[in-house]
């Protein structure tokens, strides 16, 4: 499974309706409310929500750390709610974990961490040894495999919880906030070697995480949860180009709107919106230089998602007719998506005239 | 000091080692159990199962609450059926261990507890099942703290030899009773109290040694 796009079709987990109520002194709390996801072979799938909406109660249903109130979840073609204690372990096996804490067994060593879950699926002692040590190297740490938890940086601990997680020759692995306790140059690190993982291994992967970053570096899918729902789901290039529900643009756009002060109602403005095919283009240069137009940019924001350029800048369009129909027309001309409207605060509603 | 005390001395300091280290050995064949069952069926933890968890409790409980002393006199027919005797140091291991598993229960109990939730929770993840959560993670995990509780166990149980001694338990504590509470003779009384105290010193010494050798988080 070298080309993950080729199984893209074939579904590993389902879950159906799923739903998950808390008991607490104060009545049940709804965790998760009828959700629906089915995340494919070998694609890294993200699951993005702000704290308290759920993501996490969900990543743990989907290896039943968290037992389902109701709802249906499909492993491999296993029912996991119905498997006895003895097949749900095996089940386990298949899918491996990580955490935003790590969780380390502090008492054994990089090599010993590694060690654990083939010892518990009873594998030879030299086998054992030779497969962690493989699986060390595999993410980067040979160097560093006699040391013990305390003696290794975040982004080390959180290198053997991947292996470890990998030792089994898992199917999938869930990423429960991997990386939120990493610095930024530790994440990019360690997201990095999760996408090798998927493409070398062939692993799907699930990412939870409340960052946006995460979800742009590395998914190829999301899912937006928001109050216990699924609020929205698709590809990461289309939820960031067109973000549909309130909590999606709350995700994409997390400083809110920014809706010029003073604007003019008789100005109109121009939504030139990048989607991921003219990213490596200078478009804007290239349109002043070509049109020999000075534009003021009114708000931008864009990012570089999978090698490509997603996201919208807004451009005051000229008063004269004629030269904002010329630029109008550059723009289309390049094939670039772009949508013109008067008032800043429309552009919620606005259609795309591509 | 009266003739002849030295070796009686040398005697007792045994007496009391092999009463405290036999006892706290088969207390802690009882207690680690009961600790890690506490601690598992709680209705946090791995296997709730909250009937069998409140009787252990109130059973610890109960023991927990006689005072050693009312405990041991309590128990001497008891102690007598099983020993034959009820006097002298072997038959006094019989309460010694009474008094000290639900002690030592507790102290495994709440060494366990420490170990962090997440490590468990990973455990479980990768498939591992009761068994293999307890005796590869919890006990692993919770060694050094387990150890700085057997070694709180070892001194309190030699708190309690020490009592033994006032019916017939042998060892220092007999000693210091029978020279300095009933001869008057607070000379001897003051060696054993600080045979005693040295004992104890050697047994902290080592166990806090051992625990923090051996923890791999320092």
């Amino acid at each position: 499974m070298s080309n993950p796009a080729s199984t893209e079709n074939k579904s590993i987990i389902s879950i159906e309706h799923l739903v998950k109520t808390f008991e607490t002194k104060n009545g049940p709390i709804t965790a998760l409310n009828d959700i629906n996801l089915d995340i494919k072979e070998g694609e890294i799938f993200g699951i993005i929500g702000m704290s308290g909406a759920g993501k996490s109660t969900l990543v743990r249903c989907i290896n039943l750390l968290e037992k389902p109130t109701e709802g249906k979840i499909t492993f491999d073609g296993m029912d996991l709610v119905s498997l006895s204690d003895n097949d749900l372990n095996q089940a386990r096996k298949s899918m491996g974990m990580i955490f935003q804490q790590f969780n380390l067994l502090m008492q054994r060593n990089a090599l010993g961490n590694v060690l654990f879950p083939l010892e518990i699926s009873s594998v030879p002692k030299d086998k054992a040894v030779e497969k962690a040590k493989e699986l060390l190297k595999l993410v980067d740490l040979e160097d560093r495999m006699y040391s013990y938890p305390k003696q290794l940086s975040g982004g080390q601990k959180q290198r053997v919880a991947i292996a470890r997680a990998l030792a089994t020759n898992p199917k999938v692995l869930l990423c429960d906030e991997a990386t939120s306790a990493l610095d930024p140059k530790t994440t990019r690190s360690i997201l990095s070697l999760l996408k090798e993982i998927n493409q070398k291994l062939g692993i799907t992967i699930i990412v939870i995480t409340h960052e946006m970053k995460v979800i742009e570096e590395i998914c190829t899918r999301v899912a937006i949860i928001d109050e216990s729902k699924i609020a929205e789901i698709g590809d990461v290039k289309d939820i960031f180009t067109h973000p549909k529900s309130p909590a999606a643009n709350r995700l994409v756009y997390p400083e809110g709107e920014k809706i010029p002060e003073n604007f003019d109602e008789s100005t109109h403005y121009l939504r030139i919106i990048f989607d991921g095919r003219s990213s490596y283009e200078p478009i804007l240069a290239n349109m002043i230089l070509d049109c020999n137009e000075t534009v003021n940019i009114f708000y931008a924001n864009s990012r570089n998602i999978d090698g490509n350029a997603v996201g919208e800048i807004v451009i005051q369009l000229p008063n004269d007719a004629q030269r904002a129909e010329k630029i109008k027309n550059y723009l289309e001309g390049k094939g670039i998506n772009i949508e013109v409207f008067d008032n800043f605060t429309d552009r919620e509603e606005g259609d795309i005239n591509a | 000091m009266p003739d002849g005390i030295i070796p009686i001395l040398g005697l007792n300091i045994w007496e009391t080692i092999y009463m405290t280290l036999a006892s706290t050995l088969i207390a802690y064949a009882i207690g680690l159990p009961l600790g890690i069952i506490l601690v598992i069926t709680d209705k946090d933890g791995i296997q709730p199962r909250p009937v069998p968890n409140s009787i252990i409790n109130v059973i610890v409980n109960i023991f927990r609450s006689i005072p050693f002393l009312i405990l041991l006199i309590m128990l001497i027919p008891f102690t007598r059926a099983i020993m034959g005797k009820a006097y002298g140091s072997t038959a006094t291991i019989v309460p010694l261990t009474i008094a000290a598993a639900p002690f030592i229960a507790r102290m495994v109990e709440s060494s366990i507890k420490e170990v962090d939730r997440g490590v468990i929770e990973a455990a479980q993840s990768m498939g591992a099942t009761v068994k293999q959560i307890i005796f590869k993670v919890l006990i692993p995990e919770a060694k050094p703290s387990l150890i700085v509780g057997a070694t709180i166990s070892v001194t309190t149980v030699l708190g309690y030899s020490a009592m033994a001694g006032i019916c017939g338990g042998g060892g220092l504590g007999a000693i210091a009773i029978n020279y300095g509470y009933y001869r008057y003779q607070a000379n001897v009384m003051i060696v054993t109290v600080i045979l005693i105290v040295v004992l104890v010193q050697i047994f902290q010494a080592v166990g806090m040694h051992i625990s923090r050798k051996g923890d791999k988080r320092l």
